[in-house]
C-alpha cells in the first residue's frame, strides 16, 4: 500500500516537471495567440517547431552529459566549426551529396567531443574547464581556417540544391529538421531508459564512487557521452548550414548558453543523476517560443536574454524549493517511524 | 596445508604454487586423516603502502567455502586495506592474491566482482537518484531481447530478494532517505543477485539494532551454508564469538595470528588486537569537576533528533556514545551552529549561543574537531602551517595581512606542544600520517583557546601509538579546565577516557551512565535500545 503510494509520487514527481513546462508553454503560446492569432496557424507552429529543433538537438547531447555530472560549453564553437565545414565542402565541389555532408559533419562533431571527453575522462581535468578551453580553441580553428582559404562567408548560391531543399523541406508538414530532432529524441529517451549503457551514466552522475566500485566502466561511458554528443551537435551545424543558407565563421556563439539553459529548465539536474531527454527538448522548445512570443507580446528584442535568464532561474529555484521539501518530508517521514 | 614461504610474484612463481596447492589438496583429500579444506580465497604475505603510511605488513588470510572468518583489529590495523584489496579497489604492492589456486591481480572492482567477489562497505555506496531495484541491479540488470533491461523482472526478483532478507523495500523507491539499515540489506542483496562466493562485510552492524543485526547473522549463516566463503568485520566482539569460525588479527597492518574462534576468549582477542593490556591504554584522569561549562537543553532538530538534554563541566570529559546513524554528529554540528536547530537552547560558559553561527561558537569559546578530518577538518593541499592557523588567521595578521613569521611561529609552537611528527611546517598535511594530522586539527582548534572541546570520533583511523597520544592529550586538556565533549564508536575508547556517559538511540538520549555504571554491556543495551 506504501509501495503504491511512493510509486505514484514518484511518477507524479517526474509528470509533475514535463507537465509544468507544457503548461508554461501552452501559457505562452495562448498569450501570443490572443495577441495576434497566426501565432497558431499551421506555418506559425510550423516555425515553432523548426526553431526548437537545433537547440533541441544539442539539449539531447548535452543532457547525456549532464547527467553524468559533466558538461560540454564548446557545443557553440563545434557548431560553428562543423557549419563552416558544410561550407567549405560545397566550395569544393558543388554537387556534394547530402549525405556526405551529413556524415563528413557529425564524423568532424564526433570528433570535437572525443578531443573533450578524453581530456575528461582520461586525464581527468573537469568538464567545465576543459570545455571552456576548447571553446575558444575550436572557434579559433573557426577563423583560422576561415582566414587561411579567406573565405568570409558562405551562401546559399554557391551551395547544392539539393542540401537547401533538404533544410527548408517537410514531410505532410513537419520539417525535415523536426523530424530528425524527434527521432534521435526517441533512440535517446529510449536507450537511455531502457539499455544498460543508459542506466549506467545516470549512476555515474548520481554517485560517481559508488559507480566505480559497481564496476561501471565510468570513463569509457564519460568518453562514449562527449562522443555522442559532439555527433549530435556536428549534425546540428550541417542543419544549420542548411537551414539558413549562409555561413561565416561565427555561426552558433553563445550558443552553449542556450543550451544549458533548455537542459536546466527542462529539468535535468545539474549535478547530475536525473533528468530526462525529453524534458531537455521541452525545455528547448518553451525558451525558443518564448523567444518568438516576446517581440509579439510587445517586449523589446533586447528583453529576450533577460527573459531567458529568469527561465533558468525559476526552474532552478523551483527544483531547490522541491528538493528541500523532499528532504523535509524525508526527515518527518523517518522521525514518524520512530515514534 | 600452511604454505610457509611467501614470496614476491615474478615471472614462474605462480606456476609452482598452482602445482603445489593441487598435489596438496589432492592429497589431502584421498588421504582422508582431515576434511578437505578447499580455499577459495587466499592472501599470502600481502604488502600496501599509501604515500609514506604502511597499510599492510605482510598480512595471510585464507577464506574457506562454507565457512565465516573474522577479521579483528583496531581501527587503522588496516582491515579495510584488506578488504579493498580483496575487493580489487587496490592492487598488492608485494604479495599475492590466490583465488581458488590461482594468483590473481585484479584489474579493478568489476574484475573482482566477474570472479565472484562482492564487498559489502561499511558506509553503503548507493546511487541516491535511482531506485532500489536498480541499486540492486546496476550493472548486471536482466535482459530480454535485444540487450534491453527486462524492467518487471529486474523490480520482481529485487522484491524477492528483499523478502528472503525479511525486509520488504519498495523495489521502484529511489534510495534517497532510506535508513542505513535499509540500505545495508540492500547492498547485500546486491551480493545475492550477483551470485557472489566471496563476500566481504565490512563493519555491517555497526548502524544496526540488535534485531536487524540477528536478521543480518541469520542471513550471513544462511550463506555460508550455501557454500560462501564469508569475511566478517564488526567490532562488537561478542558478535565474531556469535557468527564466526575463525578470526584473523590484525595489529598496525601486520598479521597477528589466526585461530579458530573457540580458542581466542574475548581477553586473549583484545590482547591481540591492542599489543598489550587494555588498561595501559587509557591515562589515569583525577581532578573534581568544575562548573558547568556546557550546557544543551531540549535542542531538538526535527527528523534528526529530539529533546537533547545534557551539560559537560570544566574539567570533565563525557562520552557521547551511540550506533552510527543514532545522530550524535548531527547533535555536535547543531552545537557548534554547523546546522540549524528547531528548538532548545546551548549555553556557553552561562551564555545563550546563537543558532546557526559557528562563528559566534567559536568566539564564545567552542571548538569542535569533526568527525571527517579528511573533508572537514583539513586542507590536504596546504601546508601544515597554514591549516594550523586557519581559524584564528587574525591572531597571525597585521591591518589584514598575515605575516608568515608569525604564522611559522604559531604553527610551530602548536606542532611542537603536540608531538606531530613531520619532516618541515611547509609541508602538504597530506604528507603526514592519521595520527599526525589528527594532531594538527587538534592543535589548529586549541590555538583558539577554548573552553569546550568536541572531538568527534578522535581517534578514528590513527594508528595505536597515536591513540594513546591522543588520548593523552584530551586527558590532560581536561585537567587544564576546558570541558570535553567526546563523540566515539569505540567502546573502549568511550568507557577508557569518560567521566560520564551519554548514550544515544535514534536521537535521542537513552541513558546517562556514571564511569562507574558505564558499562559495555550496559552501552550497548542502552545504544540498540534495550532496556537499560
Amino acid at each position: 500500500m506504501t509501495a503504491t503510494a511512493s510509486r505514484e509520487a514518484r511518477k507524479a514527481a517526474f509528470a509533475g516537471r514535463e507537465l509544468g513546462i507544457v503548461i508554461a508553454l501552452a501559457a505562452v503560446v495562448v498569450a501570443a495567440a490572443v495577441v495576434r492569432p497566426s501565432f497558431v496557424s499551421g506555418q506559425g507552429l510550423h516555425d515553432l517547431f523548426l526553431n526548437a529543433s537545433i537547440i533541441g538537438l544539442l539539449a539531447i547531447g548535452q543532457t547525456l552529459l549532464v547527467i553524468t555530472r559533466n558538461i560540454d560549453l564548446s557545443v557553440g564553437s563545434v557548431m560553428g566549426l562543423t557549419a563552416f565545414l558544410s561550407g567549405q565542402i560545397f566550395l569544393q565541389n558543388q554537387g556534394t551529396p547530402v549525405i556526405v555532408v551529413l556524415l563528413a559533419g557529425i564524423g568532424m562533431g564526433a570528433l570535437c567531443g572525443a578531443v573533450n571527453g578524453a581530456l575528461v575522462a582520461v586525464a581527468k581535468v573537469p568538464a567545465l574547464v576543459v570545455t571552456l578551453g576548447t571553446l575558444y580553441v575550436f572557434r579559433g580553428i573557426d577563423y583560422a581556417w576561415a582566414s587561411a582559404t579567406d573565405v568570409q562567408q558562405v551562401n546559399a548560391y554557391q551551395m547544392s540544391p539539393d542540401f537547401l531543399s533538404f533544410g527548408s523541406g517537410a514531410v505532410l508538414g513537419v520539417p525535415n529538421l523536426t523530424l530528425i530532432t524527434l527521432a534521435v529524441l526517441a533512440v535517446a529517451a529510449y536507450g537511455l531508459h531502457n539499455y544498460r549503457s543508459g542506466r549506467e551514466l545516470y549512476a555515474i552522475g548520481s554517485n560517481p564512487d559508488a559507480a566505480r566500485l559497481a564496476g561501471i566502466p565510468t570513463g569509457r561511458r564519460v568518453l562514449s557521452a562527449f562522443v555522442i554528443s559532439g555527433a549530435l551537435t556536428g549534425l546540428g551545424g550541417v542543419l544549420h548550414a542548411a537551414y539558413f543558407g549562409t555561413i561565416n565563421a561565427s555561426v552558433g556563439t553563445g550558443e552553449e548558453l542556450s543550451v544549458v539553459a533548455a537542459v536546466v529548465v527542462g529539468g535535468v539536474a545539474i549535478f547530475g543523476g536525473s533528468g530526462t531527454v525529453v524534458g531537455a527538448a521541452l525545455g528547448a522548445l518553451l525558451l525558443t517560443t518564448v523567444t518568438s512570443a516576446l517581440p509579439i507580446l510587445g517586449v523589446p528584442a533586447f528583453w529576450q536574454r533577460a527573459v531567458d535568464g529568469a527561465a533558468l532561474l525559476v526552474a532552478i529555484s523551483l527544483d531547490r524549493a522541491v528538493m528541500v521539501r523532499l528532504a523535509a518530508r524525508l526527515r518527518a517521514e523517518r522521525a514518524v517511524r520512530r515514534e | 596445508m600452511k604454505r610457509l614461504k611467501p614470496t614476491v610474484l615474478t615471472g614462474d612463481k605462480p606456476r609452482h604454487y598452482r602445482f603445489e596447492n593441487a598435489c596438496e589438496t589432492f592429497h589431502t583429500a584421498t588421504d582422508g586423516r582431515e576434511e578437505p579444506v578447499t580455499a577459495l580465497l587466499e592472501l599470502h604475505d600481502v604488502h600496501k603502502s599509501f604515500d609514506a603510511v604502511r597499510a599492510l605488513r605482510g598480512v595471510s588470510l585464507e577464506l574457506n567455502a562454507g565457512e565465516v572468518h573474522a577479521l579483528a583489529g583496531e581501527n587503522g590495523a588496516g582491515k579495510s586495506t584488506v578488504v579493498r584489496i580483496i575487493g580489487g579497489e587496490h592492487q598488492p604492492d608485494a604479495g599475492e592474491l590466490v583465488l581458488d589456486g590461482v594468483p590473481r591481480r585484479f584489474t579493478g572492482p568489476r574484475d573482482a566482482q566477474q570472479h565472484g567477489i562482492a564487498v559489502i562497505h561499511q558506509e553503503p555506496a548507493q546511487f541516491p537518484d535511482l531506485t532500489v531495484a536498480e541499486n540492486v541491479f546496476m550493472g548486471r540488470q536482466p535482459l530480454r531481447s535485444g540487450r534491453r533491461i527486462d524492467r518487471a523482472a529486474m523490480r520482481r526478483r529485487t522484491a524477492e530478494l528483499l523478502d528472503s532478507l525479511g525486509v520488504p523495500i519498495d523495489p521502484d523507491r529511489v534510495t534517497r532517505g532510506l535508513s542505513i539499515a535499509d540500505q545495508q540489506i540492500i547492498e547485500i542483496a546486491k551480493a545475492l543477485a550477483a551470485q557472489a562466493r566471496i563476500i566481504v562485510m565490512d563493519e555491517p552492524t555497526a548502524a544496526l539494532s540488535t534485531v536487524e543485526a540477528q536478521r543480518l547473522f541469520g542471513v550471513a549463516r544462511r550463506l555460508a551454508e550455501g557454500g560462501a566463503a564469508l569475511l566478517f568485520i564488526s567490532h562488537r566482539l561478542e558478535e565474531l564469538a556469535e557468527l564466526c569460525e575463525r578470526v584473523t588479527v590484525l595489529r598496525d597492518g601486520a598479521l597477528v595470528t589466526t585461530a579458530p574462534m573457540a580458542e581466542l576468549d574475548r581477553d586473549a582477542l583484545v590482547r591481540s588486537m591492542v599489543g598489550r593490556a587494555v588498561e595501559v591504554l587509557y591515562p589515569d584522569r583525577a581532578g573534581e569537576p568544575g562548573e558547568a561549562a556546557l550546557v544543551v537543553e531540549g535542542l531538538t532538530r526535527t527528523g534528526v533528533f529530539h529533546d537533547v538534554s545534557f551539560e559537560v563541566r570544566r574539567g570533565e570529559v563525557v562520552g557521547l556514545a551511540g550506533l552510527v546513524g543514532s545522530g550524535r554528529s548531527e547533535v555536535a554540528r547543531a552545537i557548534f551552529g554547523v546546522d540549524g536547530r528547531d528548538r532548545g537552547v546551548v549555553l556557553v560558559g552561562g551564555r545563550p549561543l546563537r543558532a546557526g553561527d559557528p562563528r559566534a561558537a567559536i568566539a564564545a569559546g567552542l571548538a569542535m574537531v569533526p568527525e571527517d578530518r579528511r573533508e572537514q577538518g583539513l586542507i590536504l593541499d596546504l601546508s601544515i602551517e597554514r591549516n594550523a592557523t586557519l581559524p584564528r588567521l587574525g591572531a597571525v595578521s597585521r591591518w589584514g595581512l598575515m605575516s608568515r613569521a608569525r604564522e611559522r611561529a604559531v604553527a610551530g609552537e602548536w606542532t611542537k606542544r603536540l608531538g606531530v611528527r613531520l619532516r618541515g611546517l611547509a609541508d602538504p598535511v597530506a604528507t603526514l600520517s592519521g595520527g599526525n594530522q589528527q594532531k594538527v586539527v587538534l592543535g589548529k582548534w586549541l590555538a583558539t583557546k577554548p573552553d569546550v572541546l568536541i572531538v568527534d570520533e578522535p581517534t578514528r583511523g590513527i594508528d595505536v601509538g597515536a591513540k594513546v597520544e591522543v588520548h593523552a592529550l584530551l586527558a590532560d586538556l581536561a585537567a587544564q579546565g576546558i570541558a570535553v565533549l567526546m563523540i566515539s564508536s569505540e567502546l573502549s575508547e568511550v568507557l577508557g577516557m569518560a567521566d560520564r556517559v551519554l548514550v544515544m538511540h535514534e536521537g535521542r538520549i537513552a541513558a546517562e551512565l556514571s564511569r562507574g555504571e558505564a558499562t559495555e554491556e550496559a552501552v550497548m543495551q542502552a545504544a540498540t535500545g534495550g532496556a537499560a
